[in-house]
């Protein structure tokens, strides 16, 4: 990678850890459906190492007994009266489709 | 003669009431104006000829789904897909009456800083076109200041909305989460993500802002707005408490003569009669980056997986449905997107999510707390939007990092679900400065009063000097 904006990335250095390797790269392209070409595989294990070891710096803290945030707004239980409504019409819902047959989306075969 | 560089959204809404110009006039002016500027800023993807309504007209950030209009979100994986439906922002400013001019550009998914990452080529900073205008919504951001809108409405998750307001001279706010509704947003990351105003004014951001904003059947995360939304009017901020947190505003990165420009600013505002003191936040900044740069991938790692060649986008030639699958989402989707992708499957994959997005989810137990208890002695934040001005068209696309770090000061309030209002404080080698100001959950009204009462103590002319 390019030189960084000066100094603005001590925030992010210093974490120590085992660098990602190109059999995870494949094995997480693998879990995220993307079939990535070998110049991206390349060039993803090594971005992807450098900012692992930026973000890596979260494990510094202890935090042990915090409890972890999924959701800013202490919102719970929204329950909406059960009124039925309208769903889209068939048509609108396969307007999009690349390709469609008898009311259906069509794809190819499982293999 | 309309002169769109200098109308603001509240101007022309009395224009119309007092009958001295009617909408088609109006709508008119915008579009000369973009046929004049817009092919060398880039701000639109794509103008509506025609469209309904009778009031002031509207910019969209391409990330909001407009019935009938092609909503791409920036990528190629959603090249041609026409919404069925309104997003509810969409339909609210329809019901208004606003008249939507067009879909502005924004980085892919919404996914960046300069707008360099649009599939569809990045927009260019109408004070300087060599230099970007900000991202992600850096089209609705360019479009206002440079007349081409009156106000737009933009999407921010770690600071699409602030960020680009700032590098373009103009007003930004990213609302509370969970004040302005999700339903029909292209969704990055679900727990961050908010729609918001961009305007030439403070005024016109609560006016736009009071449209848009309230609870929504269609997304369970809204809630009632505990007050009604107020047009600022004074310029006392007699009583005020700003407080001044120290990493936000001496984090290594800063530019001099944006860390100036905010310290005039924040010297006004006690001119002005507000208390300023300086306080901290002390893990905010340094674990405020990671810990965001875990959760919004994770989460958009999730919210991508629709996109599959199945339902609606291109779709990629395959043998099998697995092929296709995989082809389509490697051709669709670009270089950031799928480094996203990629990030956060791995932080949430076994082996990894306890370490790296559990870790991060405690962080940010740990930001919102340092946020609340700052709050509760102050109750406006101040510090820099943006660590510097408009940057050059290429400088940090190469480098994922060194662009991530744009947003280092906007994003831990993101992750607080709070507030943020960004205004023009000053030039600095003659691009503007953006002064952020954070608030308490649902303070969008105090955030307005302050905002207010300083734009009208810093005078910031909005139109680009070369403009004038």
């Amino acid at each position: 990678m390019s030189d960084l904006p000066k100094g603005s990335l001590a925030v992010l250095k210093g974490s120590s850890r085992v660098a990602i390797s190109r059999e995870e790269v494949l094995h997480v392209a693998r879990l995220a459906r993307l079939a990535l070409t070998d110049d991206e595989i390349e060039r993803l294990t090594d971005e992807l190492d450098k900012i692992l070891e930026a973000v890596g710096i979260v494990s510094e803290l202890d935090l042990e007994d915090v409890p972890p945030t999924s959701h800013p707004l202490d919102l719970v239980n929204v329950w909406d009266e059960d009124v039925p409504r309208d769903s889209l019409p068939l048509e609108d819902v396969l307007a999009n489709a690349p390709e469609r047959e008898d009311g259906l989306f069509r794809v190819p075969a499982w293999g | 003669m309309i002169d769109t560089l200098r109308l603001t959204a509240e101007e022309a809404k009395g224009l119309l009431e007092r009958g001295e110009l009617s909408a088609a006039e109006l709508r008119r002016a915008y579009l000369d104006a973009i046929a004049e500027r817009d092919g060398e800023l880039h701000c639109f993807l794509r103008t509506t000829g025609e469209a309904e309504g009778d009031g002031v007209p509207i910019a969209l950030k391409d990330v909001i789904s407009t019935k009938g209009v092609e909503t791409t979100a920036g990528s190629r994986i959603l090249s041609g897909y026409v919404p069925v439906f309104d997003a509810t922002v969409a339909a609210r400013v329809k019901a208004a009456g606003f008249s939507l001019l067009g879909k502005t550009n924004t980085d892919e998914f919404a996914m960046g800083s300069s707008t360099e990452n649009s599939a569809w080529g990045p927009s260019r900073n109408p004070w300087d076109p060599s230099r970007v205008p900000g991202g992600s919504g850096g089209g609705s951001a360019a479009a206002v200041t440079a007349g081409l809108a009156p106000w737009a409405l933009g999407s921010d998750t770690g600071g699409s909305i602030k960020q680009p307001s700032a590098l373009c001279g103009n007003v930004g706010l990213r609302p509370t989460y969970g004040s302005v509704s999700r339903y029909g947003i292209i969704a990055f990351a679900s727990s961050l993500d908010q729609v918001g105003p961009v305007a030439k004014t403070v005024r016109d951001v609560a006016l736009l802002y009071k449209v848009i904003a309230g609870r929504d059947p269609c997304d369970s995360t809204t809630a009632e707005l505990p007050e009604t939304v107020q047009l600022p009017e004074g310029d006392s901020l007699a009583g005020v408490r700003i407080g001044v947190p120290t990493e936000l505003n001496e984090a290594e990165g800063i530019e001099p003569g944006v860390k100036e420009a905010v310290m005039r600013a924040i010297g006004l505002a006690e001119e002005l009669g507000a208390e300023v003191e300086e306080c901290s936040l002390p893990r905010s900044v340094r674990y405020g980056l990671p810990c965001y740069y875990l959760i919004a991938p994770a989460e958009a790692s999730a919210n991508l997986a629709r996109y599959d060649g199945v339902r609606y986008g291109p779709r990629a030639e395959g043998s099998s449905y697995q092929e296709m699958v995989d082809r389509t989402r490697d051709e669709g989707f670009g270089d950031e997107p799928k480094r996203r992708i990629m990030l956060g499957t791995y932080a949430l994959s076994a082996g990894y999510y306890d370490a790296f997005y559990g870790q991060a989810q405690k962080v940010r137990t740990r930001i919102i707390r340092e946020h609340r208890e700052a709050l509760e002695r102050f109750d406006v934040l101040a510090c820099p939007t943006s660590p510097t001005v408009a940057f050059p068209i290429g400088e940090r696309a190469a480098d994922p990092l060194a662009m991530y770090v744009s947003d280092l000061l906007t994003i831990p309030s993101c992750l607080a679900g709070l507030p943020g209002l960004s205004i023009p404080c000053g030039l600095s080698d003659g691009l503007p400065v953006g002064l952020q100001l954070i608030g308490p959950q649902f303070g969008e009204n105090l955030l307005f009063r302050v905002g207010h009462a300083l734009e009208q103590a810093i005078g910031f002319d909005t139109v680009p000097e070369r403009w004038r």
